[in-house]
């Protein structure tokens, strides 16, 4: 029987070695069986998540796909142009420079972004007494709106001028002011540090409970061993903690790619260009000089970053199934 | 039998007379019914003073017109909300957009064709040109009115200006002149001396394309899709020159470079800057939204080079009708544009009523602006109100005398917002980095720029 069909109660199946082996016959559906065996509950149960998932989620995924080959000025019936969205977006100049930035972004968040708040977690996993207030300060930027923190970073810690936080500290050994977001070398690093900050917070908080559910016994029986915290660490630790994380350096890399918010309030993706990300780019494909006739384009880029998403999640999902303790 | 028949004709004369008239009455009852329109109103966060005046007039207007309900909508420009607006249908019957986007706009059709209607108007005809083709589409359709103008000038801190030892009645009139000025502020004030818009939000092409027509550059030449992207040209080097020798070898223009438009002049009202530019009627936002303190201000015409084409660029606003108006809705909406806008830059009564409206709210009157019409007709509106003028206008007289000598231009027809765009990032690399390329960036900025008017974006 192929798995998942189904058969009638008491449908007389095919045996090996049976005198008479009469032919499997597919039974017919009954709606008062399906009724019966409990469908209408599970229609039940299953609408609202339908009804959501295809209102906010599946409907706008096939309108970006149509719109992706489409050309609409938003007031006369959309035209179809095929792939020349696509075409459009391929040739276009600054499609590489935020496919660069992008990556490089990613990249420094890599760099920046991860290892510190498994750092911070291990820090503070190993703190018995104040575990709870660490936690919560570690937490704390998560909190405050992000809109809230990009300004705070940008006219208190980034002021270009000497009264800004950073300048008045370099000040002190006669260093500076430097105009952090107004330069190309160090608006993209800058961005990632804010970003870092905003966000580390919840990672710390995952990293925190896979830490809480490594057996202590393990971490007892190296101290016997007389490992170092970075034995501790690199030898139970980590192997134990390897699936979360796998997830959270996939998450990391879905979510870097689709930087928005902090180039957009920070630089608009200025100076020159140098952090002008492929979020921002597909902004102002859609609202920026080109007004309300760019939604092709924007639709465009839109699925070309999904689509490289979901490829990029499915390998790296593949190669790192061994890995993983899930 | 003879009086029977008569009797009868006179029945049905009399009930076809009734039916006649009766049916008119009714016709005449549906053109009157009432007609509603949301109109754009005050910028949100605009003072109490400032609603009242807005909602004076909707009042005044309504009991002129009883057959017209004016719902006013607060409302500020903005390229990213109209998108959204429009296709969801939100937009007001009327609102405002700039010079720099209505045509683009006409153009895409995403604003009603109000050709029919403007026409009838009996000042239709007294429109400067220049103006007017503000709001005319390539194919000669109009799409809207223009109601105020300005020209772009120097805006300028009379205080700094006497801290630095120069005379605030005198500002500068060439470029040499306004950069040598720009390093004494900084150096006797610690002030930037001079600073300029350079944010990637198109801000920053905006006003090195200024610079660039004042030096004799334009930014293209032709109209529609067919135009020539200039802004490789030698004008437009010599302008980011300029703006690179002041802000790396005199370092007179402070620390910030990614003002925008309200940053730079949130800026200057707090005494941080001690000249810029933006259009000349910046007033009314320094001190409705800036806290401006008027004895420090100050403004002038645009230093021009002795080159043929040099002149200074001008914008302005224009109100416009959502696309899909049609009848009687399209009908009040011009008549609305007519009393709010344009009636009190024709009509003593309107001028004087205006006037009184903004002065009874403690609104400027008398902000300096360009002529919409000629000039003959600009100075007799002007004189109307005298005798409300409430701004600072011996301090504004620099501008007031020299501007009238100076040619005014449009901006640059085609793709108006990409081509400052494809220019932002040259800006923000002369901001950034010393050694920048001029010509290599604007050759590239010029390629973006080309395709941009290639495609109608």
């Amino acid at each position: 029987m192929i798995s998942g069909e189904s058969t009638t109660a008491g449908e007389p199946v095919a045996v090996a070695g049976a005198v008479v082996a009469r032919p499997r016959v597919r039974g017919r559906f009954s709606p008062v069986d399906w009724v019966r065996r409990g469908g209408l509950s599970a229609v039940a149960f299953a609408l609202p998540m339908l009804v959501i998932f295809t209102a906010f989620s599946w409907y706008p995924i096939t309108r970006l796909v149509v719109l992706s080959l489409q050309s609409t000025n938003l007031v006369d019936p959309p035209s179809w142009v095929g792939l020349q969205n696509f075409r459009d977006v391929w040739s276009d100049p600054l499609f590489m420079t935020a496919v660069k930035n992008t990556a490089y972004f990613a990249l420094l968040a890599l760099l920046f972004g991860y290892p510190i708040p498994l750092i911070a977690a291990v820090l503070i996993s190993e703190s018995r007494r104040f575990r709870g207030g660490y936690s919560a300060l570690a937490y704390l930027p998560v909190v405050i709106p992000p809109v809230v923190g990009v300004m705070l970073w940008r006219y208190v810690f980034y002021e270009p001028s000497s009264v800004g936080l950073f300048n008045t500290v370099l000040g002190w050994f006669h260093m500076g002011p430097y105009g952090w977001l107004q330069s190309t070398g160090t608006a993209m690093p800058a961005l990632v540090v804010e970003s870092t900050w905003a966000n580390a917070g919840t990672t710390v908080i995952i990293y925190l409970a896979a830490l809480m559910s490594v057996d202590r016994d393990l971490y007892d029986a190296a101290s016997v061993d007389g490992a170092s915290l970075w034995r501790k660490v690199w030898h139970v630790t980590v192997p134990q903690i390897r699936g979360v994380l796998l997830v959270t350096f996939m998450l990391q890399i879905i979510g870097t790619a689709q930087v928005f918010l902090e180039p957009y309030l920070f630089t608009s993706g200025g100076p020159a260009n140098a952090t002008l990300t492929l979020l921002l780019l597909v902004y102002q494909y859609a609202f920026g000089n080109s007004i309300g006739v760019g939604f092709g384009q924007a639709a465009a880029l839109s699925l070309m970053v999904a689509v490289f998403l979901a490829i990029f999640a499915l390998v790296f999902l593949r190669l790192t199934r061994s890995w993983s303790t899930t | 039998m003879k009086s029977s028949f008569r009797a009868m004709t006179l029945l049905v004369v009399a009930a076809a007379l009734f039916l006649v008239v009766g049916a008119a009455s009714l016709a005449n009852a549906g053109s009157q019914a009432k007609v509603t329109i949301n109109v754009a109103a005050l910028r949100p966060g605009s003072s109490a003073e400032a609603q009242k005046q807005f909602d004076d007039n909707v009042a005044l207007f309504e009991k002129q017109h009883p057959n017209i309900a004016v719902k006013p909508v607060e409302y500020a420009w903005n390229g990213a909300t109209f998108a959204a607006q429009l296709a969801a249908g939100r937009l007001p019957t009327v609102f405002t957009v700039p010079f720099t986007d209505a045509r683009t706009l006409g153009e895409h059709r995403q604003v009603a064709d109000i050709t029919a209607g403007v026409k009838k108007w009996a000042y239709y005809k007294k429109f400067q040109k220049t103006i007017i083709a503000e709001a005319t589409t390539s194919k000669g359709r109009i799409i809207g009115v223009p109601y105020a103008a300005y020209a772009q000038a120097l805006h300028y801190n009379r205080q700094l200006f006497r801290q630095a030892g120069l005379d605030p009645n005198k500002p500068p009139t060439t470029w040499a002149q306004l950069r040598k000025y720009a390093k004494q502020i900084s150096q006797r004030t610690g002030a930037a001396g001079y600073a300029q818009m350079g944010l990637n939000d198109n801000t920053a092409g905006w006003i090195a394309t200024t610079v660039t027509y004042t030096l004799g550059g334009r930014m293209e030449q032709g109209r529609g899709a067919n135009a020539t992207a200039t802004l490789n040209s030698r004008f437009t080097v010599q302008a980011l020159n300029l703006l690179k020798q002041m802000r790396w070898t005199d370092k007179s223009m402070g620390s910030t470079f990614d003002y925008t438009w309200p940053t730079i002049n949130q800026a200057f009202a707090a005494g941080k800057i001690g000249m810029f530019i933006n259009g000349s009627d910046i007033y009314t936002f320094l001190v409705q939204a800036a806290n401006l303190d008027p004895k420090i201000y100050g403004i002038a015409p645009l230093p021009l080079a002795k080159q043929k084409n040099a002149g200074v660029m001008g914008g302005g606003s224009i109100a416009v009708v959502r696309p899909d108006t049609k009848g009687a809705k399209l009908n009040a909406a011009l008549q609305w544009i007519d009393f709010f806008y344009m009636e009190k830059l024709v009509k003593k009564a309107a001028a004087l009523r205006d006037a009184r409206i903004l002065v009874a709210n403690t609104q400027p009157v008398g902000v300096p602006a360009f002529p919409i019409f000629n000039k003959v007709q600009y100075d007799r509106a002007n004189s109307w109100i005298k005798s409300y003028i409430n701004v600072p206008i011996k301090q504004m007289n620099p501008f007031l005398k020299g501007i009238f000598k100076q040619n005014l231009y449009p901006e640059p027809a085609a793709s108006t917002q990409s081509v400052y765009h494809a220019l932002d990032p040259v800006v923000q690399a002369v901001f950034a980095d010393k050694n920048a390329n001029v010509s290599a960036l604007l050759a590239q900025a010029n390629d973006v720029a080309q395709k941009a008017i290639r495609e109608g974006k």
